[in-house]
């Protein structure tokens, strides 16, 4: 039962995935995706009906603190690692058109 | 002997008593990565001039009596996904290239805590992903055992650097088996502990629900010492785990008598090197000879872990790696139209083409429509999965079988076939879907020198019956080499 990716669905991904690929990616990708879900598709074997999916291992709970402040404003040295930033916050392209 | 011969542990002691120091340690260190970095190419971030000033500065903590820990002035590496405030961590990524973290990793805090001096950041696979380190956009590494050979991966630098004595000792993580294999695969030790055991806080996430931090080192007692350092509750981690238990060094012990030791029949079949078979096997009956008690059984549902582990990795993978926008660290791309241009162009070119690969597989399988039928799935196989190794630790302490199929593939081999390469995971890929504590313990060589690793998988929490497994065989196998 080999899959088959179309290009709609490579497009599909990839606005999912947020990444522009070139026609020669696209190619690979159909044909990677493709052998990897053939690949999956194994567990298809296996008759799961009735088990829980596991997330984790062990159970995993929310876990609460008091809403205090314990670290100092580290926002300069936050700030200096962005690619474009003023005194106060990130610099992005436009957001909103006008 | 050379200082460089000696054990984190053995090194410890020598400074403590006064007969070395962490400087000449890391002096030594120094003039053998300055001989072999060239070819080896284990480090992405090696800052001489701050490396020896950090040595100097153990010097006087330990000399003002403030270092005391078993790992007073011992020079580390610690692999590149792990951030280190003030020093570049990249991940091996030209998306992160430029990175240089606002905080530290909680392990390499509590290694360095206990004195331990890090030396820089190792190279890996590009974000973990990967067995042989060549996914790395800053080149490969080269396994010191035979150059012309891959170190495994993803933590192949830190493996790399252990066996060129390039560091003392190192850190790296797993996600799929990424600090056993390349441990396996360059003939040093490494652990993955029990999911939860070492604090996720700082470590640049792949599959959360995976990724565990642990040691690459030169014996089993370097790798307990370790583990008892970096092991701890962490709140900044909410899958951290509160223990009791993390006296790792007590089980130190050369004594397998009644030690009950199941081999998995399904570990030994196709694929698996004869080479590799016979190694694994001999350790099983120097156990056997010291009072163990070994038998084989079936573990069951092994060639359904790697498609479990692919599909619930790339989707973590995909959702975790949302964060590379381009906005708040990393490479921006420098020519885009708009905000969501912006993302895409800035992650198109900052990603290499194996995450790529895996963000694209785990957008599709949370996908609407696909979900169900693809990672709801993974996650039930993993319950089953969980449940087979449930029942082989009703009967037996420990598992024990081949760290990879074959010894460490040559350079340039690997890649063309994804699916090819991720088969090398099916031995180690099973114990963290299940959260199990793993170690690769070096247990042979191969007809071309290149070294054999033995798995030894213990139940949750019980790293302990691994350690004294890892040590009685340590101690009748004797030194390498």
């Amino acid at each position: 039962m080999a899959n088959v990716i179309s290009d709609e669905t490579i497009e599909y991904v990839g606005i999912l995935a947020k990444l522009e690929l070139s026609d020669a990616e696209k190619e690979d990708a159909k044909k990677d995706m493709a052998s990897m879900l053939d690949y999956i598709d194994k567990l298809g074997e296996l008759d799961t009906s009735g088990v829980e999916p596991m997330s984790h291992v062990f159970p995993v709970n929310n876990v609460m603190r008091e809403d205090v402040v314990t670290n100092g404003d580290g926002s300069k040295a936050t700030l200096a690692n962005a690619p474009e930033s003023n005194d106060s916050g990130f610099i992005v392209p436009k957001t909103v058109e006008s | 002997m050379g200082l460089l011969e000696y054990t984190a542990v053995e090194l410890a002691a020598k400074i403590k008593s006064g007969e070395t120091t962490a400087t000449e340690a890391m002096e030594a260190v120094i003039a053998q990565i300055e001989k072999s970095e060239d070819e080896l190419n284990c480090y992405v971030t090696f800052d001489k001039e701050k490396a020896l000033e950090a040595a100097k500065k153990a010097d006087e903590g330990i000399k003002a009596g403030k270092l005391t820990g078993p790992l007073a002035g011992v020079p580390f590496a610690i692999k590149d996904n792990m951030c280190t405030e003030g020093m570049l961590t990249t991940c091996s990524s030209k998306i992160l290239g430029n990175f240089v973290p606002t905080y530290t990793a909680d392990a390499v805090e509590r290694l360095t805590q206990a004195g331990a001096v890090i030396i820089g950041k190792t190279n890996m696979d590009e974000f973990a992903m990967g067995s042989t380190t060549e996914t790395s956009a800053f080149g490969v590494t080269k396994n010191p055992r035979n150059i012309q050979h891959v170190p495994g991966g993803s933590s192949g630098g830190s493996a790399a650097a252990v066996a060129a004595n390039e560091c003392f000792a190192a850190l790296g993580s797993d996600t799929g088996g990424s600090i056993r294999q390349p441990a396996s695969y360059c003939g040093v030790v490494g652990m993955k502990p029990t999911y939860g055991t070492v604090s996720r806080y700082g470590l640049v996430a792949y599959g959360s629900s995976l990724d565990q931090i642990g040691p690459l080192c030169k014996d089993v007692t370097d790798c307990a010492t370790i583990m008892e350092v970096i092991a701890g509750k962490d709140d900044k981690d909410s899958t951290s785990v509160k223990r009791e238990d993390t006296s790792f060094t007590k089980a130190l012990v050369d004594d397998v008598k009644g030690l009950k030791i199941g081999i998995p029949r399904d570990y030994f079949g196709e694929g698996l090197d004869p080479e590799v078979k016979e190694a694994v096997l001999a350790a099983a009956k120097v156990l056997e000879s010291k009072g163990a008690i070994v038998e084989e059984f079936d573990l069951s549902l092994v060639e359904y872990a790697i498609p479990t582990y692919y599909t619930i990795a790339a989707a973590e993978a995909s959702s975790n790696l949302e964060r590379f926008d381009g906005v708040k660290y990393g490479y921006r791309t420098s020519d885009y139209e708009g905000l969501h241009n912006m993302y895409k162009k800035t992650r198109s070119e900052g990603f290499g083409p194996e995450v790529k690969r895996r963000i694209m597989l785990g957008s599709f399988v949370l996908s609407s429509g696909y979900y169900d039928a693809y990672y709801l799935k993974a996650l039930r196989v993993k319950a089953l999965i969980k449940k087979a190794f449930d029942e082989a630790f009703s009967k037996y302490d420990v598992i024990l079988g081949p760290v990879a199929p074959t010894t460490a593939p040559k350079l340039g081999s690997s890649l063309s076939d994804p699916i090819k390469m991720y088969l090398g995971d099916i031995y180690t890929i099973s114990v963290n879907l299940a959260g199990l504590p793993g170690m690769s313990v070096p247990c042979g060589k191969d007809k071309n020198g290149l070294p054999i690793g033995l798995q030894i998988i213990g139940d949750c929490f019980k790293e302990n019956n691994v350690i004294r497994a890892a040590y009685s065989y340590e101690q009748a196998r004797g030194k390498f080499e």
